[in-house]
């Protein structure tokens, strides 16, 4: 009863979050609506026995992804008149993407693949059942290459990111550490004898 | 379960969650008391020395100070959102003590068993210890956004860009810890160092426990790393229009930061609960977890006294281009260690998950 009793809260509140990052209009506060949102479904996740699912939520979305929506959000000048006028100009392709999401979903759950006959542990595993060491020995045997082809995947975006973004300016100056401390007293220093 | 047991269990609850939160907000003010006395010591003058015997009411007093100043709240802010960041940042500061574990007790022979003394013994404690001290960061950036002024804003900035840096390295810090103990619990991570300081992860991981300390230096925000607050030119970053009681707020999560901090390096590091040598045993566990926690404080304090701030660049190039690929190196290091014949024998004296 308490269980269902916190699957409604943490459900509700993330349906009503994620209906509030569409809604609000100051843009700062869509971030925060799906901060709200991230954490009710980490605490879904924790419902489902998921704890490892549910931490690396909240550490990888909001500790690291969400900061830097904020990050950059903050930085924008928001053109409210503007805002308004384009929004209807999406309207369409919006309701095309929601229509569709809703026939997968009602699909989804027609299909049976959801039904609590066919889903193999419906119960609470005993608390000996650690599921970050399961995750992490299914991840890096069963699935290794497709855990493997995702990294290069990331790191392929990494060097992207970072070779479109690099350059040097000229007119900067830049510092060479190794150079400064191995600077010598006699390099900089020049004795002078000055005739009088 | 029936209703009078769902009231006792709550009850319960809130006593656990009292007995940590009151002393962390104690300890607070008087570790600020300490920190103006330790600075006092080392610059050779008194520090505050008035109120109540040798200064000890000065806290007190402050407190009060600061509750009766009016707080201002600044025409053009978002009014909203300026008073919930400093709420915001004191959560997080506070939710994670919910897993370190202080000690273990029987509770004086009537337990069978010994049981962690943490309100939660999570199986992913250091998991969740890092996401909680993430959103640590959102105080400070809501506070400056908020505020609706350039010192604020440019303070918040600065303050995301250093902890997002320095998070990297202390996670990669943490995995180094992970690979020893095999376990993310953190009670289990603290009895992988049982039974003398030759035990303790500082000696195989030195580099690691030191990229740590110095990493939780920059997270607090704490002087040489204090560029988010940087007074000549940020008068005092995300805190600028704060005022009275929610600048207190401010300092408080910080402060509560800095004791987490030194709390995880002695648990992770220095072998949390146990004595240095086992004949010291008979001084219970808490005791030497706090004793240690206090050193690790008075570094802090200490750290702050004697070293400049550093440039803002300088302190990239420390967590980007020295810490990361320090630690990088070290899990490589760790893991040729774990799976090579006879290095692996060296290694495997830490390892108490090795069959």
């Amino acid at each position: 009863m308490l269980e269902a009793g916190f699957f409604y809260l943490f459900a509700g509140l993330a349906v009503l979050s994620g209906a509030g990052v569409v809604l609000v209009r100051n843009t700062m506060y869509s971030v925060l609506w799906l901060i709200f949102c991230f954490f009710n479904s980490a605490g879904l996740f924790f419902l489902l026995d998921a704890e490892f699912i549910g931490i690396v939520l909240i550490l990888i979305y909001v500790g690291a992804v969400m900061v830097l929506f904020m990050f950059v959000i903050m930085m924008l000048e928001v053109n409210r008149e503007k805002y308004k006028e384009m929004s209807l100009q999406y309207l369409p392709a919006g309701a095309m993407i929601a229509i569709i999401l809703l026939i997968e979903f009602i699909g989804a759950s027609a299909s049976g693949v959801f039904n609590t006959e066919t889903i193999a542990a419906v119960g609470h595993l005993g608390k000996d059942v650690n599921n970050t060491v399961e995750i992490g020995k299914i991840l890096y045997t069963q699935y290794l290459l497709g855990f493997e082809i995702a990294a290069i995947i990331l790191l392929v975006a990494l060097v992207g990111a970072i070779v479109l973004t690099l350059r040097t300016r000229k007119d900067a100056k830049y510092q060479n550490m190794t150079k400064q401390v191995k600077t010598r007293r006699e390099d900089r220093v020049r004795k002078v004898r000055l005739e009088s | 379960m029936a209703w009078s047991d769902v009231g006792l269990t709550t009850l319960l609850w809130v006593l656990e969650i009292l007995a940590i939160a009151v002393p962390v907000a104690l300890s607070v003010a008087y570790i600020t008391y300490a920190e103006r006395r330790v600075i006092g010591w080392v610059q050779v003058r008194k520090g505050c020395n008035r109120v109540g015997p040798h200064g000890l009411l000065q806290p007190l007093a402050d407190g009060l100070k600061l509750f009766l100043k009016e707080t201002i709240i600044p025409t053009n802010s978002n009014k909203l959102l300026f008073v919930a960041a400093p709420v915001i940042a004191l959560i997080p500061a506070l939710v994670a003590f919910a897993v370190v574990p202080f000690g273990e007790t029987t509770f004086f022979n009537v337990w069978e068993t010994t049981h962690t003394m943490a309100i939660a013994d999570l199986n992913v404690g250091i998991l969740y210890i890092m996401a909680i001290s993430s959103l640590s960061i959102y105080g400070i950036l809501i506070g400056g956004w908020a505020s609706n002024s350039k010192y604020a804003l440019i303070g918040a900035v600065r303050a995301t860009c250093q902890m997002i840096s320095y998070e990297i390295a202390m996670g990669f810090a943490l995995v180094c810890v992970l690979m020893l103990s095999g376990s993310m619990n953190l009670s289990a991570i603290v009895h992988a160092q049982d039974g003398g300081f030759w035990h303790w992860y500082i000696i195989p991981l030195f580099p690691m426990f030191l990229v740590y300390f110095i990493s939780g230096c920059a997270e607090t925000g704490r002087t040489p790393f204090d560029l988010i607050e940087g007074e000549a030119e940020l008068v005092a970053g995300h805190m600028v229009e704060y005022s009275g009681m929610w600048f207190a707020t401010f300092s408080l999560a910080e402060y509560g930061a800095l004791i987490l901090i030194s709390l995880m390096t002695s648990i992770l590091f220095l072998g949390g609960w146990n004595a240095p040598i086992p004949a010291l045993d008979f001084i219970p566990g808490t005791i030497w977890l706090l004793a240690k926690t206090s050193f690790f404080i008075f570094v802090f304090i200490w750290i702050r006294a004697t070293f400049p701030r550093y440039r803002y660049d300088q302190m990239m190039r420390l967590g980007w281009k020295v810490f990361l690929p320090w630690t990088l190196a070290w899990i490589a290091v760790l893991g040729i260690f774990t799976y090579t014949p006879f290095l692996s024998d060296i290694i495997g004296y830490y390892q108490p998950w090795r069959p």
